[in-house]
């Protein structure tokens, strides 16, 4: 999920630079910037439910979420639910003195729309925030809040609603399996150098509730899948970009992949779910990725269709986006929609591509 | 052919250059006095326009706090949480040691892009916008004026107002110490259909719409509307210039029309080429019209952004920006104006016969008909200016009685200059005195324009003059009143004042705070002031009606005094009980003169002052000592205290400085003054001149008769001495009731206050001398050529068979 550190930070720059200038000078600036903040242990244990909150010492965190679902007319839909933390000083103040900014993004994406909204908040006001006890991710009127039974985790079973100006969505989601900790133990390394960050998710959401775009409403299902990370590592300044996967197989395993582009071959890492929840570190040469179509998405071109083929899983699939042009233009633009696949296995996912 | 008639016609202009010269003058002048008004005001209504786009995001809704206290994060967060897109702006005043900055603190994370801020903190400069050490966006002056005054960094940006300042709210929260206490929240255009309202959401708040607050640009309509009068005025004046010399040049032309049409020139050919000559004529003095308006503006805006910052408290940058449809509609209005005062001009060559007698028609003018028709729409609108001006109301019909007065008197003026000729002429015996006065009658229809270009000049001066003169006389007297103590102190944090209240009673005989806080009093943003109970106030605070133990009660905390904006807006009456911010009520015991205040404002006693509002700021103090002491507290202060010298000002700098403001403020009615008058003299001026080109024929016979050429220069100067005499004494009339309703209508709506009226005939003198000599030196140039004039062109008017 390094791909994921690189669009927090991206967010960041968007404070930062206007688009075009983000990316080449918003990177050395943020080197010098880290300093103040904590930077992820290894062996240190993540603990439930504080974890669920937010870390204002470390300087990027998010909960993230994205769904597949599929409406009562057969359609497929997906949805987006995010809340960034982008911390300018590390630490809280109360009151608009709070060097923390929130940031939310949410999307819902047909077979043939892309429906955005984007919040920006300070932190200290209220007007955003993450509690625990019970649990609740909020920014404005969007929000995702948990009603699991006492004794459950927090994140269990959580509402999540969020609303823009065509669209909105109000979703139940109820895991069906245990917390995932990524990496080792949750700390999850990045790079050769020692990067890393705090890194888990809940992929085992089973989704219901309600789509309206454009007034109509919409009953619809699913799988949905959950991260949260926090960080405060800068990223090479070669790195241009990254492709990443979440994928949910039909039979009910997980599986997740990213590829780091850089001016070199770049790097791609991955991880095996099992339907238990136990995880299986796949290495670089392990995996081959290669795009299979292109398409023209607002000005750039993108590879909207990959092959993916693990042979060690004998895994061999294509995916297929449900919309071409499901781009999240934001302050920071990216691609973001529901993906599904076919070949040796099949299933749903999401996929995100930044940087082109 | 066409083109050597052309050229035929054209010659007139090189045998008379001053009349080419009068000509170009008039529409250079009354294009230039129209478009300069016009530019002033076009500034300074774009300066309100950014000011309170920038400022205020004029165009967007806002919600306030229904008592005026300022609206709690908590409520902030609630609306933000129940889906409504608002964002919060803190905002208020701030000293950078001497230099006031209103600080207006932004949320630019979710300020709407429809409120302006955005092109002023774009994305690039936000770290440094939100940085702890805080940034300030300002104009390039207010810039200078903070050099070195503040740690925080400073970014120039030219769509800021002056004296403003654009910062981060969270740094605007810290300078002012208003604990989160927001001022307002602004409303983005669009929102969630199904928010809930806002009140039921948080009881304590309203949405205010755009169109419910005051804006400076309302404020300040009644200034324009001065000025805009002032540059209809001088239009006027110079269309009149425009229409006496057009006249005479086609007068002097009517042998060459005559000659051309013989020698075949069709009607429409000779039409057309005077067409284009006027056209040419208009679009060239035009040309310079505008240049000259330009630099009239240019010259004046700087005066009026004063004056619209010292009694609107409106930001208006003093530098004037050249708009392109200054020069489009300046060429159309010389064109315009040209066209309406050559008319009848034109009009007459269409008519004239053919073989009709060339010969100048200076007598046809007299028409006893048209001058009684004159004095009845006179009359009537005299009649239209008293009716208006004992119902009106409002600054619109208050304009418009000072209209119909200026214009029914001038309509008035020929009527009863024939008159008094008509009287004067029966008590003269002798034929020479008796032909004098049958002789200026019958002048008087070439020259009753210009005489009543004259009176409208004379009558703007003296009614503008006495309104000016009987202002500063109050003004002055009140702040001989009001500014009692004799020095002036302002700490520069709440330590210093501290130490200034524990110091300061030992040496001077009373400390008297002048503390006070920014409200919302029934949805206007007001200041309230708290004063001690002291003698200083007692003895010379000016009330204008009072409460028998006003000072009493407000001492007390019961009572509370209004400024007489405040009251005569009708907003409060005496004894009745007003709602003041952190829910309490006062009860209005006095009104009391506050000039130079665009808002209303309120005064309580320092203790209910600071009970109520506990975090009033404490920084200044008026001191009261025996004025020879002085000099050595000031000294004290200094060295001893450790006051900074800037922080102290004394009585007679800060009389001097409202003076300063004064002045200012009407110094451009003043040069407006001037110019209209000096126009108006032109235009007698030119008047005359036509006249003495055309009365050549009346004159001949005369000395014919044996009337030396130099006597009948003698009448000429008489006679314009006596008609300028009959028009000035007929314009003190005018004048004074055009001061009256300055004083009673007009000042009352756009100012908020009365003043009594004083008569100045001192000032009369002075602009009797200043018209005096305007009139001789338009009669000297006639004059001169009538008394120097070639006995063969006197007599050539008998051999000419014209």
């Amino acid at each position: 999920m390094n791909a994921k550190v690189l669009l927090a930070i991206v967010l960041v720059l968007t404070l930062t630079a206007s688009i075009g200038h983000s990316q080449s000078n918003g990177f050395a600036r943020l080197g010098s910037s880290a300093q103040g903040f904590k930077i992820p242990e290894r062996g240190r244990s993540l603990s439930f439910p504080s974890d669920h909150g937010a870390h204002p010492d470390y300087r990027i965190e998010w909960w993230y979420v994205t769904a597949n679902l599929e409406g009562e007319d057969g359609a497929r839909y997906g949805a987006q639910w995010t809340l960034f933390r982008s911390a300018l000083a590390p630490g809280v103040a109360s009151g608009f003195a709070d060097p923390q900014i929130w940031i939310g993004h949410a999307a819902v994406t047909t077979k043939s729309r892309q429906y955005i909204a984007e919040r920006l908040s300070r932190g200290g006001v209220g007007q955003a925030n993450v509690a625990t006890n019970p649990f609740e991710a909020w920014i404005d009127d969007w929000t995702m809040k948990s009603f699991a039974r006492a004794g459950a985790d927090e994140l269990d079973e959580l509402l999540l609603r969020a609303n823009g100006r065509d669209f909105r969505y109000s979703l139940t989601l109820r895991s069906k399996g245990p917390l995932v900790l990524q990496g080792d133990r949750g700390y999850s390394l990045k790079s050769a150098s020692g990067q890393a960050s705090y890194y888990y998710s809940q992929p085992f959401y089973q989704a219901s509730g309600v789509i309206k775009v454009e007034g109509v409403e919409v009953v619809v299902s699913g799988q949905a899948w959950l991260d949260r990370e926090w960080s405060s590592q800068p990223l090479a300044s070669n790195q241009t970009g990254w492709d990443w996967f979440s994928l949910h197989f039909d039979n009910g395993e997980k599986l997740m992949l990213f590829r780091l582009r850089d001016n070199k071959d770049g790097f791609i890492s991955a991880n095996w779910i099992a339907d238990d929840g136990k995880t299986t570190l796949i290495s670089q040469n392990d995996i081959h990725l290669e795009p299979v179509r292109q398409a023209a998405v607002a000005g750039r071109t993108l590879p909207v269709a990959w092959r993916i083929q693990i042979p060690a899983y004998s895994l061999d699939i294509t995916t297929r986006p449900l919309f071409d042009q499901a781009w999240m233009a934001t302050k920071t633009p990216y691609w973001e929609g529901p993906i599904g696949f076919s070949g040796t296995a099949t299933g749903v996912g999401y996929l995100e591509m930044t940087g082109y | 052919m066409n083109f050597t008639a052309f050229e035929a016609l054209l010659s007139h202009w090189r045998r008379r250059p001053l009349q080419l010269l009068t000509l170009v003058t008039g529409i250079a002048l009354a294009t230039a006095l129209w478009s300069g008004v016009q530019a002033i005001n076009a500034e300074a209504r774009a300066s309100y326009q950014r000011a309170a786009s920038v400022l205020e995001q004029g165009a967007l809704r806002q919600v306030v706090a229904k008592n005026g206290n300022g609206i709690s994060i908590k409520t902030y967060a609630k609306l933000r949480r129940g889906g409504w897109d608002v964002s919060p702006v803190i905002e208020g005043l701030y000293r950078f040691g001497p230099v006031r900055i209103k600080l207006i603190g932004i949320e630019p994370l979710t300020m709407p892009q429809e409120g302006q801020i955005g092109s002023i903190t774009t994305a690039a400069d936000l770290p440094d916008f939100l940085s702890e050490r805080g940034q300030l966006v300002v104009s390039a002056d207010t810039a200078l004026k903070l050099r070195g005054r503040t740690d925080m960094t400073i970014k120039v940006s030219d769509q800021v107002p002056e004296d403003a300042a654009i910062l981060d709210i969270s740094a605007a929260d810290r300078l002012l110490r208003v604990k989160g206490k927001i001022s307002r929240l602004v409303v983005a255009p669009e929102q969630r259909a199904d928010v809930a309202p806002v009140e039921r959401i948080s009881p304590d708040v309203l949405v205010q719409e755009s169109a419910d607050r005051p804006d400076v640009s309302r404020l300040t309509d009644s200034f324009h509307l001065n000025l805009t009068a002032f540059g209809h005025l001088s239009f006027l004046v110079g269309l009149i210039i425009v229409y006496s010399a057009a006249g005479l040049t086609f007068e002097q032309r009517r042998g060459t029309f005559r000659t051309l049409r013989s020698l075949g020139i069709s009607l429409p050919a000779l039409t057309t080429m005077l067409v284009i000559e006027l056209v040419t004529l208009a679009l060239l003095s035009g040309f310079l019209g505008i240049i000259l308006g330009y630099f009239l503006a240019s010259t004046l805006m700087p005066g009026v952004a004063t004056s619209l910052r010292s009694v609107y408290g409106a930001t208006v940058s003093g530098a004037l920006s050249i708009r392109s449809e200054w020069w489009v509609i300046g060429l159309l209005i010389a064109l315009v104006g040209t066209a309406i005062s050559s008319a009848q001009s034109l009009w007459r060559v269409w008519k004239l016969p053919l073989l009709a007698a060339a010969q100048p028609r200076a007598w046809v003018r007299a028409s006893t008909k048209s001058v009684l028709l004159q004095s009845a729409v006179g009359c009537v609108l005299l009649a239209l200016a008293m009716i208006l001006g004992i119902t009106s109301a409002g600054l619109v019909s208050g304009f418009g009685t000072l209209g119909c007065l200026l214009l029914g008197a001038a309509l008035l003026l020929p009527g009863v200059l024939v008159i008094i000729l008509s009287l004067a002429e029966p008590m003269s015996r002798a034929a020479l005195s008796q032909w004098f006065w049958a002789d200026t009658r019958l002048q008087l229809p070439g020259l009753s324009l210009a005489l009543m270009a004259l009176l409208l000049a004379l009558s703007a001066n003296i009614g503008v003059g006495t309104m000016v003169s009987s202002f500063r006389l109050t003004f002055i007297g009140w702040l001989d009143q009001r500014l009692a103590a004799e020095l002036y102190v302002t700490a520069k944090d709440e330590d210093e004042a501290k130490r200034l209240r524990e110091w300061l009673p030992r040496y001077s005989a009373a400390v008297l705070p002048i503390w006070s806080v920014e409200a919302n009093i029934r949805g206007e943003h007001m200041q309230i002031f708290g004063v001690a109970d002291h003698s200083t106030y007692r003895d010379h605070w000016p009330l204008i009606v009072a409460d028998r133990y006003a000072w009493d009660m407000v001492a007390l905390g019961k009572g509370a005094l209004i400024n007489e904006q405040l009251w005569r807006r009708g907003d409060a009456e005496l004894g009745e009980t007003i709602p003041m911010p952190g829910e309490w009520e006062a009860t209005v015991v006095g009104v009391y003169s506050d000039y130079g205040n665009p808002s209303g404002q309120v005064i309580i006693g320092i203790d209910p002052l600071v009970a109520h509002y506990p975090d009033v700021p404490k920084l200044r103090y008026g001191i009261r000592v025996p004025p020879a002491e002085v000099p050595s507290l000031r000294q004290r202060l200094v060295t001893e205290f450790g006051l900074s010298e800037a922080a102290i000002i004394d009585q007679a700098t800060l009389k001097q400085q409202s003076r300063a403001v004064f002045e200012q403020t009407f110094s451009v009615t003043g040069a407006l003054n001037v110019l209209t008058l000096a126009i108006a003299g032109f235009a007698v001026f030119s008047s005359l001149l036509t006249l003495s080109g055309i009365r050549l024929p009346q004159l001949a016979p005369l000395w014919a008769m044996g009337i030396k050429r130099r006597n009948l220069a003698l009448y000429e100067v008489f006679r314009t001495l006596a008609l300028w005499l009959a028009t000035f004494i007929t314009a003190v009339p005018v004048g004074l009731s055009l001061a009256w309703v300055l004083l009673a209508i007009v000042n009352v709506e756009a100012f908020g206050w009365r003043l009594p009226m004083t008569i100045f005939p001192h000032d009369w003198l002075w602009l009797g001398a200043v018209a005096l000599i305007a009139a001789l030196m338009s009669v000297f140039v006639p004059v001169w050529r009538l008394a120097t004039i070639n006995p063969a062109d006197l007599l050539r008017i008998f051999a000419d068979e014209r």
